[in-house]
């Protein structure tokens, strides 16, 4: 039974093939951020294309709060400027031969000079940005010129929302900071609003409901931390950064306690992990955040951790401000450490160790 | 100076009415989707490689009381078109079209797609954007489409005397003026008139890469 579209709402129901490439999806956006996730190439940009209007799905429906905005059965296809939708891109698209201010005026009719002069006012205030109202767009720097292009998009009051990694050039800071001003101008405007990324940080930092796409299809959707801390894809574990995906059988089940054991493959190590659907002697695979794994120099005692595996340093390979050591416990386990834990623990190649897991931090992956 | 008063009337009425014709040209050339567009953008390029005198031939026959321009002239006007001011202006229309259409496809498909994907999903139409974003952006595309086409038809030589043969007021071009005192051994004029035509090409030329490089500037301030 399909359920009924509030007039806040998106409802994207779109089939389309080019070349090798399939896209078939459904589903519905309500008001506020649902994040789509997956590796590049999975088909995130088309379905915001094929929502504004820029590409037509070769079937489907398109609905933007009431109105159909595509429609195969009925025969619409509305043009992206009768949409009424924002759409900011990677890169801000900003006006060059403009200035800020005629940058955000742009979007708004020419017809009432005056409630136009007070909501540019406005929205350049909300988004910080109002200082800049007479540069040009050259003058700007990216975070400012991503910031102009939001308050562009927002001040014409669209149905809904849609991204696509608009701040992927940004460092953290500045990128919370800007998301912070759009969840403001969200809970006054409760549009919803749908923000393409591939980038794991991004999903926790906007987090609220997120739609994992691969392939042009959807693998999963839900509240961020279910959907990505237990992944059940590999490529999805691969994609929201877990560095190591370990195969082995599982030795024993232990129903009672929820646990089960898994002997790694080529290696006389077992490890504990959460009991999934697997019987003894199927064959899975554990994926395990680089992150999520401690080294000790002695054996540790009185933990609760219940996996301890020892062996020792294989490479160390400094990437900014993380240690990447790799560690040979049977399999090789990639662990990341600061550097100032490095420091601390005289980190060196060859050095022998433990390796300390939480049974929690293994996750089966199909 | 009277057939240079009479190439200069010349090249700024065919600069005019070629900016409004090659304008839409450009922009169906720039954005449409039709596969076989290939063949019009041929077709416009086509005065580039053509002698000069094969075009003007054509047009002459075209134009001549048993052509069909010549007909339909004919039968509104009462004259024939060939060896009038008015046959020039049509054939030096055709004979530039691609010194105005190109420049002017090149600042069109030169324009951010994002721009104009930005400015319809802002609400504005294909007129809008055109006249908003295209136009601007494309300024020195325009200035250069427009000079390229001035120039070109104050200096061409071999259509107009085709077309227009050489009547002192009506079709005597600068060019063709040079060309007859060159015949009769008047060095000294026709390089009075060499020269003048000279100094108004390079001044143009000047005036094109100036304005070009100061709407650059405007834009790419840092």
């Amino acid at each position: 039974m399909e359920r009924e579209i509030g007039p806040s709402e998106l409802r994207v129901r779109a089939r389309l093939a080019r070349n090798a490439f399939q896209l078939d999806v459904d589903f519905v956006v309500p008001p506020g951020i649902t994040i789509l996730f997956g590796p590049s190439g999975a088909g995130k940009s088309t379905i915001l294309d094929c929502v504004a209007g820029l590409a037509a799905p070769d079937a489907g429906e398109i609905i933007i709060g009431v109105p159909h905005a595509f429609s195969t059965k009925r025969a619409v296809n509305l043009p992206p400027e009768s949409r009424q939708i924002a759409y900011l891109f990677q890169s801000p698209a900003l006006f060059p031969h403009l200035t800020v201010k005629r940058n955000v005026e742009y979007g708004i009719s020419d017809f009432l000079p005056g409630p136009r002069e007070n909501d540019v006012r406005e929205i350049l205030q909300l988004f910080h940005v109002e200082h800049l109202a007479d540069r040009k767009p050259a003058e700007l720097s990216g975070g400012e010129a991503q910031r102009v292009a939001l308050a562009r998009s927002l001040v014409t009051n669209p149905n809904a929302l849609l991204l696509d990694e608009p701040l992927s050039g940004l460092d953290a800071a500045l990128k919370n900071s800007i998301i912070a001003d759009l969840r403001a101008w969200n809970a006054v405007h409760e549009i919803p609003i749908l923000y393409v990324t591939h980038d794991r940080a991004e999903v926790d930092a906007l987090g609220e409901r997120v739609i994992v796409i691969e392939k042009g299809k959807i693998v999963q959707q839900g509240a961020p931390n279910e959907v990505l801390n237990a992944p059940r894809k590999e490529r999805l574990a691969l994609a929201s950064g877990f560095e190591n995906i370990l195969e082995g059988t599982v030795k024993e089940v232990r129903l009672e306690d929820g646990v089960m054991r898994v002997a790694l493959k080529d290696s006389s190590s077992t490890v504990e992990t959460p009991l999934t659907y697997a019987k003894q002697g199927d064959s899975v695979r554990i994926a395990i955040r680089a992150g999520d794994i401690l080294l000790a120099l002695e054996k540790p005692s009185n933990l609760s951790a219940r996996n301890l595996l020892h062996g020792a340093i294989h490479s160390l390979e400094q990437r900014s401000a993380t240690m990447i050591c790799k560690v040979n416990a049977g399999a090789v386990f990639e662990v990341h450490v600061t550097l100032s834990a490095a420091r601390a623990l005289g980190l060196r190649e060859g050095m022998e160790l433990w390796l300390v897991l939480k049974t929690y931090s293994c996750h089966i992956v199909e | 100076m009277q057939e240079l008063f009479l190439s200069f009337r010349l090249a700024v009425i065919v600069t005019a009415i070629l900016l409004v014709l090659a304008t839409p040209l450009a922009y169906w050339i720039a954005f449409s989707k039709w596969r076989a567009k290939f063949l019009v953008e041929a077709f416009v390029a086509l005065p580039l490689v053509l002698p000069p005198t094969v075009l003007g031939f054509y047009l002459l026959i075209a134009m001549g009381p048993r052509g069909p321009i010549g007909k339909l002239w004919l039968a509104l006007f009462g004259h024939t078109l060939a060896f009038t001011f008015a046959g020039l202006v049509i054939a030096s229309v055709l004979y530039s079209l691609p010194f105005c259409v190109q420049p002017l496809v090149a600042s069109f498909e030169k324009i951010d797609p994002k721009l104009l994907a930005a400015s319809h999903i802002l609400g504005a139409d294909a007129e809008r954007t055109f006249f908003r974003i295209i136009l601007p952006l494309s300024r020195p595309g325009i200035i250069t489409a427009a000079v390229l086409t001035f120039a070109h038809t104050l200096g061409e030589f071999g259509v107009v005397l085709m077309v227009g043969g050489n009547l002192p007021g009506i079709t005597r071009t600068v060019s063709i003026a040079i060309y007859d005192r060159v015949q009769s051994i008047e060095y000294a004029a026709a390089n009075q008139l060499a020269l003048t035509l000279l100094a108004i090409s390079f001044l143009l030329l000047v005036l094109v890469y100036g304005l070009n490089r100061r709407v650059g500037l405007l834009w790419n301030v840092k």
